[in-house]
């Protein structure tokens, strides 16, 4: 291909990533060292790093990883039997399906199952627990978003389990290892680069949720996105909100630095 | 996809390794059964992933008008949805913001791929890192700074600013679908055209585009779904003349409970399953693209 041919056709590529990818770093960048009347300041940064919002953020980042936790423990197992069903392209249909639905509807079907007289109540009635107020607390914001993510969380697991060469673990096995051995010594490290990823795929996103805190938590729980949206929407303070967006960009690129090139580059080549 | 590959590479390796081996390692693969709990558990992790939208389906029939007792079946609430103008007309905008911006960005992404398909490799790495931007960052800071973005350059928010969000985030997904199909394509395929004395435009037009076709239309597709189920970018870009589907169901749902939502849901996820079986066959047929894109 000529040199002229290909810049021609990536032409308007180059200039969807200079104007929608390069320039609104820039301007989220240059945001946030401005007040809010538009004069340089950094006075942004130093308002983040008071106990008020390094509070939040911590908060913010506790919650993230609980919910990576949480997803994980559920996903883990069900990515490992879905690779020794049967029907396996029927199954992850079945299971990948629900993460299409839109986020919104399966968020507002938790208003009628958490509500007081809704049906969790009844089973927690039942028990002897209940019912007590579920929505509108910390626990219903984690039970939303772990439902929420356990799609994507399985989904990376599987392909990397899928990935293990069956010979591996039959070897394994000849060689006098007990089932214990086999998952803790082959299966585990060899599918930590699915987990790698899952956990890239739900930690990020459970920073900036923001329509699960709005709707389902009341304003018990205050993510890193709740407050860019608080900035940006309600209190018009974009100086402060492109701050908390810078800090959450640094803690992205921190977070894939620990996870590990890895889950990014094996996003791209698949 | 490389899984794939690897997997056809092991199975080779294997087979030239003797019948034998051939035989126990098929044994292996269909022996790998699961045990009573395994099925069980999938079973359950089924059930728990779908009771919520089941949950929303099944009161979009509730006479009762609330969302946690069932007192009796009406179609009323999907009555009132046909009678609601302004949601059919704001679902009728979300779904031409969808094609319109998929359309764009499908043209945009499959040019781009394939100027980058033969773009020396360092490069191409530091474009993809460029690519993957908007695919890893959260939605809310893409909102942000869209919104700035629009603001600087002092176009009104409205249906343009939200189409032009669209395409600017179902781009980078395109690429990602459209470049493995690439890379897939034997090479010499191009290079027998062109010693037979086809000119560039007839390469595209009739070698490349056809061969890639199936990761093109897994790229659109995505973008769709992408598009159509998008919140929290659009949240920051609309204004407050225009409206998406899912930004109204969130206004909606922050006044309360309406059983006309739940009658839209139930409708969409008829929808959403149409949508999927359509992406399915497409990939099925067309590639070994798993589904690795998850919708956010």
């Amino acid at each position: 291909m000529s040199v002229r041919l290909r810049l021609l056709y990536m032409t308007p590529y180059l200039i969807w990533l200079a104007l929608f990818v390069v320039l609104p770093i820039g301007l989220i960048a240059v945001t946030s060292l401005t007040d809010i009347h538009g004069r340089p300041t950094l006075d942004n940064f130093a308002r983040f790093f008071t106990p008020t919002y390094l509070t939040m953020a911590a908060t913010s980042v506790w919650y993230a990883f609980l919910i990576t936790v949480c997803s994980l423990a559920i996903a883990y197992p069900a990515a490992y039997a879905l690779t020794r069903t049967r029907h396996k392209a029927v199954w992850l249909l079945l299971i990948i399906l629900p993460s299409w639905v839109n986020l919104l509807l399966k968020t507002y079907a938790f208003l009628g199952i958490l509500a007081l007289e809704g049906p969790l109540n009844a089973v927690l009635a039942l028990l002897g627990a209940g019912p007590r107020p579920l929505l509108f607390t910390d626990f219903s914001f984690l039970l939303v978003s772990t439902y929420i993510f356990i799609p994507f969380m399985i989904l990376p697991i599987f392909n990397a389990l899928e990935d293990i060469p069956r010979g591996l673990i039959e070897a394994a096995e000849d060689l006098g290892a007990t089932r214990l051995d086999v998952f803790r010594r082959v299966i585990w490290p060899l599918s930590l680069d699915g987990v790698k990823m899952g956990a890239q795929a739900v930690f990020i996103p459970a920073l900036s949720l923001f329509m699960i805190t709005r709707l389902i938590a009341g304003n018990r729980v205050i993510t890193l996105g709740t407050a860019i949206e608080e900035h940006f929407l309600v209190t018009q303070d974009w100086g402060m909100g492109a701050t908390i967006a810078v800090m959450l960009i640094v803690m992205m690129a921190a977070t894939m630095a620990l996870v590990g090139r890895r889950g990014l580059s094996a996003h791209g080549k698949r | 996809m490389g899984s794939d590959e690897r997997h056809r590479d092991q199975a080779a390796s294997v087979r030239s390794g003797g019948a034998t081996m051939r035989a126990a390692l098929d044994r292996g693969v269909s022996e790998a059964r699961l045990g009573f709990f395994g099925r069980a558990y999938l079973w359950a992790v089924f059930l728990v992933l779908y009771a919520p939208i089941a949950y929303l389906i099944l009161f979009s029939f509730n006479e009762g008008g609330t969302m946690h007792r069932f007192t009796g079946f009406t179609l009323e609430w999907y009555r009132e949805v046909a009678n609601d103008t302004r949601l059919i007309v704001i679902v009728l905008y979300t779904v031409l913001i969808a094609l319109l911006a998929s359309a764009a960005a499908t043209a945009v992404g499959t040019l781009g791929a394939i100027g980058m398909y033969e773009l020396r490799r360092r490069y191409r790495e530091a474009l993809l890192t460029l690519n993957n931007v908007l695919i890893v960052s959260s939605d809310v800071v893409i909102g942000a700074s869209f919104l700035i973005l629009f603001t600087v350059v002092g176009l009104k928010l409205g249906f343009v600013s939200v189409l032009l969000s669209h395409i600017a985030f179902s781009v980078p997904i395109v690429v990602l679908m459209v470049l493995p199909k690439l890379y897939e394509m034997p090479p010499t395929l191009i290079d027998a055209a062109r010693d037979l004395g086809a000119g560039p435009l007839d390469v595209l037009r009739r070698v490349i585009l056809p061969y890639i076709t199936p990761g093109v239309l897994a790229g659109f597709f995505m973008a769709l779904t992408y598009s159509l189920d998008d919140f929290a970018v659009t949240f920051f870009v609309t204004g407050s003349g225009f409206s998406t589907l899912s930004v109204e169901i969130y206004s909606r749902a922050r006044r309360g409970i309406s059983l006309e939502i739940n009658a839209l849901s139930a409708l969409l996820f008829l929808i959403t399953v149409l949508l999927v079986l359509g992406y399915y066959v497409i990939t099925r047929h067309g590639g070994k693209i798993r589904g690795v894109f998850v919708k956010r």
